[in-house]
């Protein structure tokens, strides 16, 4: 009995197993079954599934302009997000790493709306731009606040920007803080001894070091805000006319509200390759550029 | 990494900084102002304070979103999933590292390969699976749904916080006797406790604030989490912003409280998840 319980298959299956099934049946299953889906015609309540080949792809490629432009908003503001939450992150990070008296309640403060969900942001801001920027702009005038904000395209786009911004550079901030903390300080110190400025010493010394903190924090807001789906669909619900629906709303659109599931499981497909080769690319190019100590 | 003494120059960053961490929290007095005024009175004066408390909106947001039982699911929800999640990743992570067998290596890259799946690619699929296995509409349902699409994240992490732990305990205590069980449970499980807490820190904010899934598997009113009661009742009330900016501050409140109160572990949890990562 003993020898049995401990034998090495029942100890793998102990271990291991739980996790597995539960990966299986959640993960993997459900993963084929896309792929196999994407190849049909499938409406998600009849049990009469045609086999389509590739029919549903060419149908997204050459004959489906909302997932053109659903992929192209994405793409765009992903770049916008990815590049300005980064930069910001960035320099709150390296102010931050300065003795301020604060800086523990203003790292608090600059986290704080990372921890709440994108559904709630998305409801909060659209109280905010249409209520308090109208209620700013009029007590100041200030052209900024007096925009249409969400109702033309352009305002969406930066709005939703604005607060995926808001909502990711504290996060971002926190890996900084933790890969600047690492730079010895004594390297800066030479530096600044052999006369370098200040801007050398950010570019030469302190951006070589922090590049893991980069390949993550460039990672992680890549993958976020390609995948954006909660943010999209309480602030603007995709609109003025589809102009900030997400890749992953359009695909949601697609199979729960028009009920094209096979059509719905070929885009997911597809968005699946796009986000990992993005992302592998990404790595690549980061890692390269990491520095041994 | 600055040694710098504190002067004039650090001070007006200082300034500097706080003006633009008074200006991130600007939405935050927004809401928390608006939601205390009468409909009339949020529309005319949105940026003043509120003229007097008034609780009215509480109570019906309270009522329209059914706030003590979304609260109650959504914590249900995230409690036992961590809980799922801790226990089977943490056994997974130990076995897969400690017997590195052809098989065990290729399940971990496999694990390790789904980080890379987004959530949308498999969601429609999953459904029709939950549809099988009747796991819709059901709390252990939703929560085998997290253990499963956490699994692989989590193993990751303890793979690579256990690399750390000497194997010399672990043979110490199996020659005093223990069996393969204990030593992990007893000896192993305990060391894990770093990395445990930035397990639950990482995984609670994500299923707390996940809206898509809930969205698609919990379909009854009475198994609603605070996000899908937030979305149907902005639905609903859609311009109502008396009450749906209470219902808002309600449903920020219970996380923002858990990061005040745990912002140091929340921090360092997010930092040695992104290492790691």
């Amino acid at each position: 009995m003993r020898r049995w319980s401990t034998s090495q298959l029942m100890q793998q299956t102990v271990f291991v197993g739980p996790a597995l099934f539960a990966y299986a049946i959640v993960m993997v299953l459900p993963f084929l079954l896309g792929l196999y889906y994407s190849f049909t015609n499938w409406n998600g309540v009849s049990s009469q599934i045609d086999w389509l080949g590739l029919k549903n792809y060419v149908t997204i490629l050459t004959d489906d302009p909302d997932f053109g432009s659903s992929l192209w908003f994405t793409a765009r503001f992903t770049f916008t997000v990815v590049l300005i939450s980064n930069l910001l992150g960035f320099l709150i990070a390296y102010l931050l790493s300065k003795p301020m008296k604060s800086r523990n309640m203003l790292r608090t403060i600059f986290f704080m709306p990372n921890v709440l969900g994108g559904l709630l942001l998305g409801f909060i801001w659209r109280f905010i731009f249409t209520e308090g920027f109208a209620a700013i702009g009029e007590s100041t005038h200030i052209g900024f606040f007096e925009l249409p904000w969400l109702s033309t395209e352009a305002s969406a786009f930066w709005g939703i920007v604005l607060v995926s911004v808001w909502q990711g550079a504290g996060y971002l901030m926190v890996i900084y803080i933790a890969g600047l903390t690492n730079v010895p300080s004594d390297m800066l110190e030479a530096a600044a001894i052999d006369g370098a400025s200040g801007f050398q010493i950010l570019r030469n010394i302190v951006l070589p070091l922090i590049m893991p903190a980069v390949t993550i924090c460039l990672f992680l807001s890549i993958s976020w805000t390609f995948k954006s789906f909660d943010l999209n669909f309480s602030l603007t619900q995709g609109g003025p006319f589809k102009s900030t629906e997400s890749v992953a709303m359009n695909i949601y659109y697609e199979a729960f509200k028009n009920n094209r599931y096979g059509l719905g499981t070929a885009k997911a497909v597809i968005f699946f390759i796009v986000v990992t080769v993005i992302t592998m690319i990404q790595v690549s190019i980061t890692k390269k550029r990491e520095v041994e100590m | 990494m600055n040694t710098k003494p504190y002067g004039l120059k650090l001070f007006s960053f200082e300034i500097m900084m706080l003006l633009a961490a008074l200006i991130f929290l600007t939405p935050f007095y927004f809401v928390i102002a608006n939601s205390f005024k009468g409909f009339s009175e949020l529309l005319m004066n949105t940026s003043s304070l509120p003229k007097s408390l008034n609780w009215e909106n509480y109570a019906r947001a309270w009522e329209v979103l059914s706030f003590p039982r979304a609260l109650r699911n959504s914590f249900l929800i995230t409690v036992f999933s961590d809980i799922c999640m801790v226990i089977i990743s943490s056994m997974a992570a130990y076995r897969l590292l400690r017997h590195p067998s052809k098989g065990n290596r290729f399940l971990f890259a496999m694990f390790i390969a789904a980080m890379v799946v987004p959530f949308q690619t498999i969601m429609i699929p999953l459904v029709k699976v939950g549809n099988w296995l009747n796991l819709l509409n059901s709390m252990p349902g939703i929560v085998f749904f997290y253990t499963g699409l956490g699994a692989s994240f989590t193993i990751f992490l303890y793979h690579g916080f256990m690399k750390s732990i000497p194997l010399e305990i672990e043979e110490a205590a199996l020659i005093d006797g223990c069996n393969p069980y204990g030593i992990f449970w007893r000896i192993v499980f305990p060391l894990l406790k770093p990395m445990t807490v930035t397990v639950i820190v990482l995984q609670s904010l994500w299923m707390w604030n996940d809206f898509l899934l809930p969205l698609l598997v919990l379909q009854k009113p009475e198994l609603q989490t605070i996000q899908v009661a937030m979305n149907s009742l902005f639905g609903q009330y859609m311009q109502q912003w008396d009450l749906a900016l209470a219902a808002l501050v309600m449903g920020i409140m219970p996380i923002l409280v858990f990061f005040l109160a745990l912002q140091r572990y929340i921090i360092q949890g997010i930092t040695a998840g992104a290492v790691k990562g």
